[in-house]
């Protein structure tokens, strides 16, 4: 059997252990889709593949068991999806029919946010749609998540890029009865930034995550929503070398910063990235370029806007298998 | 009088009523909901037509523009004390409001001007400013039961407002207000409309005694309740407050006492010296909540404490019903009444 293995890996499928059958990888950016779109998924895997599908780690769908004879069929079966779920929503792919050109970067994740979740603080998957028409597609490994509120169920700690939406929580202690729903919550299940202080409320703004649980928890609607921000989490990674979460970059920092410095990191990326790998997660590179070089070039030309901060210095922790890591 | 207003007519009338009236409606806060995306429509103040949200039910009630969430009753010193009532030179107010909140604002009275020898003065400076606009009402949410409880009618209002496709129809009944409404409007006939049906029907309590406080239907609310207060900050006839003393910071000789809205199902409300709480489960905070509204007020003023505006339904994080309630006290007062 002849096969260019190498060409259909890059085609976004996956070389199976079953000789002669390959997985084909589905993108779902946001992991939020048109349920009608699980009619084409289902095709696929009933009429080329073992009948079966798997939910990705990176809610994409991998459909496995398909003989590598199948493939244009599959690209065929998959084209409507791609104009509709990919080209529909503005990704640059001017040929459907050929099936995804690339796997990379990885799918953007997301939970489901602000669409249907209390604590969503931003549109998870309309980011995640966003982020995909600026990087997909790409050559670049670059792992991101995105979260709607800091609770973090999408796990964007453990990726090279995480995203968690933020909210101002505004204060009007007109409307304030003193009832310390939101003092009690805050220390309880947030950070502790507010405290009671002439039964009205203070808060300490380099505590406050943003996460907008006073906004939830106060009856009257003394804490009120203000505007959308974004927290920049880098550097996390699982794997077998030497996982560890990802650390504050950004806070409060607006959406148009968030496409930005995703765009500049994918530039420092290519120029700092060890070659002699097939690719490199972006915290190794951080570790090799120091994080001053780091932010020097993803913040370069970047508007921030006025209320976002950026780490000083980022201690990563984390721990290695194997300590011979580090000192060879 | 009626009169029929074109938006360019009603908003003349606004524009001059509004040089001697503070103007209170229902609006819409974009984005100002609870939850990310979502409105808020709550009361402001509003100077044109296209601000009224006439077809949308406002998560508070508007007895916080006479009853303000806060309120400083007076300053004081070491040795002396201002009184803080309202100026008199403050405008008065025209507030829209629907016929279930003009029969809230009634029970506000009840309780606040003619419950034992002493008036409210505070409630009544503010009170006697409020001129009524009735809204009236093309649809019944929901949670309405207005109808249960009476209060989808009243006389009570100095003009009835119906909003119809842009146009505006009224019925002036205050003549203070003829004058006005009648440089601006073309005469019409108007009759008032009111919602003589909500989805919900409620069968009203007729009686209820302690013979429903053991019942296991508390046990169940207080397992679902989580005693956040939502049901009471947005009811149009609660009327708790509580008193704060407060020392200003930079200057602790000197501060102010406020009252300020308390309630039943919040932590605290019954903290006493010695630290003694004596309604610590939410079970008996929310049997207390619908004990006042369905029997104590109705025996102290002969009224039926509830208007059946349904906020509270809307409000409650854990989906506790209290025209569903008031139902199940229906039921289980006539199980006991048999036995």
């Amino acid at each position: 059997m002849s096969l260019n293995t190498k060409a259909i890996a890059k085609n976004a499928y996956f070389i199976s252990k079953h000789r002669g059958r390959v997985t084909a990888r589905v993108r779902v950016p946001g992991g939020h889709l048109e349920a009608r779109h699980l009619e084409i998924i289902k095709e696929i895997a009933e009429r080329c593949g073992n009948g079966t599908v798997h939910l990705t780690a990176r809610q994409a769908f991998a459909i496995p068991g398909i003989p590598a004879e199948k493939i244009p069929e599959v690209r065929k079966l998959l084209a409507p999806y791609i104009r509709e779920a990919e080209v529909g929503m503005g990704v640059n792919l001017p040929d459907p029919e050929g099936g995804f050109p690339v796997p990379l970067p990885p799918n953007v994740l997301a939970c489901i946010g602000s669409r249907d979740c209390v604590f969503g603080n931003i549109d998870t998957a309309e980011l995640a749609q966003k982020i995909e028409r600026t990087f997909y597609p790409g050559s670049t490994l670059l792992k991101i998540g995105v979260a709607g509120c800091a609770n973090d169920c999408a796990k964007v700690h453990m990726q090279d890029v995480g995203i968690i939406g933020m909210v101002e929580p505004l204060y009007d202690p007109a409307r304030c009865i003193g009832c310390e729903a939101c003092v009690k919550n805050c220390r309880r299940a947030a950070s502790g930034a507010l405290r009671a202080e002439n039964y009205k409320v203070a808060r300490d703004d380099l505590r406050c995550l943003g996460c907008g649980e006073c906004v939830l928890k106060c009856p009257t609607g003394a804490w009120s929503r203000g505007a959308k921000y974004y927290r920049l989490v880098i550097g996390g990674r699982t794997g077998r070398k030497h996982p560890r979460a990802a650390r504050t970059f950004l806070e409060w920092a607006g959406e148009e910063a968030v496409i930005q410095v995703i765009a500049n990191i994918l530039a420092y990326i290519e120029k700092h990235r060890d070659k002699t790998l097939p690719k490199e997660h972006l915290g190794y590179i951080i570790d090799r370029t120091g994080y001053g070089v780091f932010k020097q070039e993803v913040l370069a030309g970047v508007n921030l806007g006025p209320r976002a901060k950026v780490a000083k210095y980022i201690n990563f922790g984390g721990y290695a298998y194997d300590k011979g890591v580090q000192l060879t | 009088m009626g009169y029929l207003f074109s938006a360019d007519a009603f908003n003349s009338l606004l524009a001059e009523l509004k040089t001697r009236y503070k103007i209170f409606a229902p609006k819409i806060y974009r984005g100002k909901g609870r939850t990310a995306g979502t409105d808020l429509v709550a009361y402001g103040e509003a100077g044109e037509l296209a601000e009224i949200a006439f077809d949308r039910k406002t998560a508070f009630s508007p007895k916080e523009i006479i009853f303000p969430v806060n309120q400083t009753m007076f300053y004081f010193t070491k040795e002396e004390f201002q009184e803080n009532l309202p100026p008199k030179e403050d405008k008065d107010m025209i507030i829209f409001l629907r016929a279930c909140d003009i029969n809230g604002i009634e029970r506000m009275d009840a309780i606040l001007l003619q419950n034992g020898p002493y008036r409210d003065v505070y409630y009544e400076k503010l009170r006697g400013k409020a001129r009524f606009f009735l809204i009236a009402c093309d649809q019944s949410w929901e949670s309405c039961f207005c109808v249960s409880t009476g209060s989808n009618r009243t006389e009570n209002y100095s003009v009835y407002v119906r909003e119809e496709n842009g146009q505006v129809f009224c019925l002036v009944k205050d003549r203070d207000f003829e004058e006005i409404f009648s440089k601006y409007g073309r005469p019409a006939d108007v009759e008032p409309r009111f919602i003589e049906e909500n989805k919900i029907r409620v069968r009203l309590p007729e009686e209820i005694d302690q013979r429903v406080f053991g019942h296991k239907l508390w046990e169940e609310y207080a397992a679902r309740c989580s005693a956040c207060g939502r049901c009471t900050v947005c009811c149009p006839t609660c009327t708790c407050f509580t008193i704060q003393d407060i020392f200003y910071r930079d200057n602790p000789d000197c501060g102010e006492r406020r009252r300020v809205w308390a309630s039943c199902l919040i932590d605290g409300f019954t903290d006493m010296a010695a630290g003694v709480s004596f309604r610590a489960g939410y079970g008996e905070r929310l049997r207390f909540r619908a004990m006042h509204k369905a029997a104590d007020f109705k025996k102290r003023f002969g009224l039926f404490m509830c208007v059946g505006c349904g906020r509270c339904d809307d409000a409650c994080p854990e989906y506790i019903s209290f025209s569903k309630c008031l139902n199940r006290l229906s039921e289980i007062m006539g199980e006991v009444g048999q036995r």
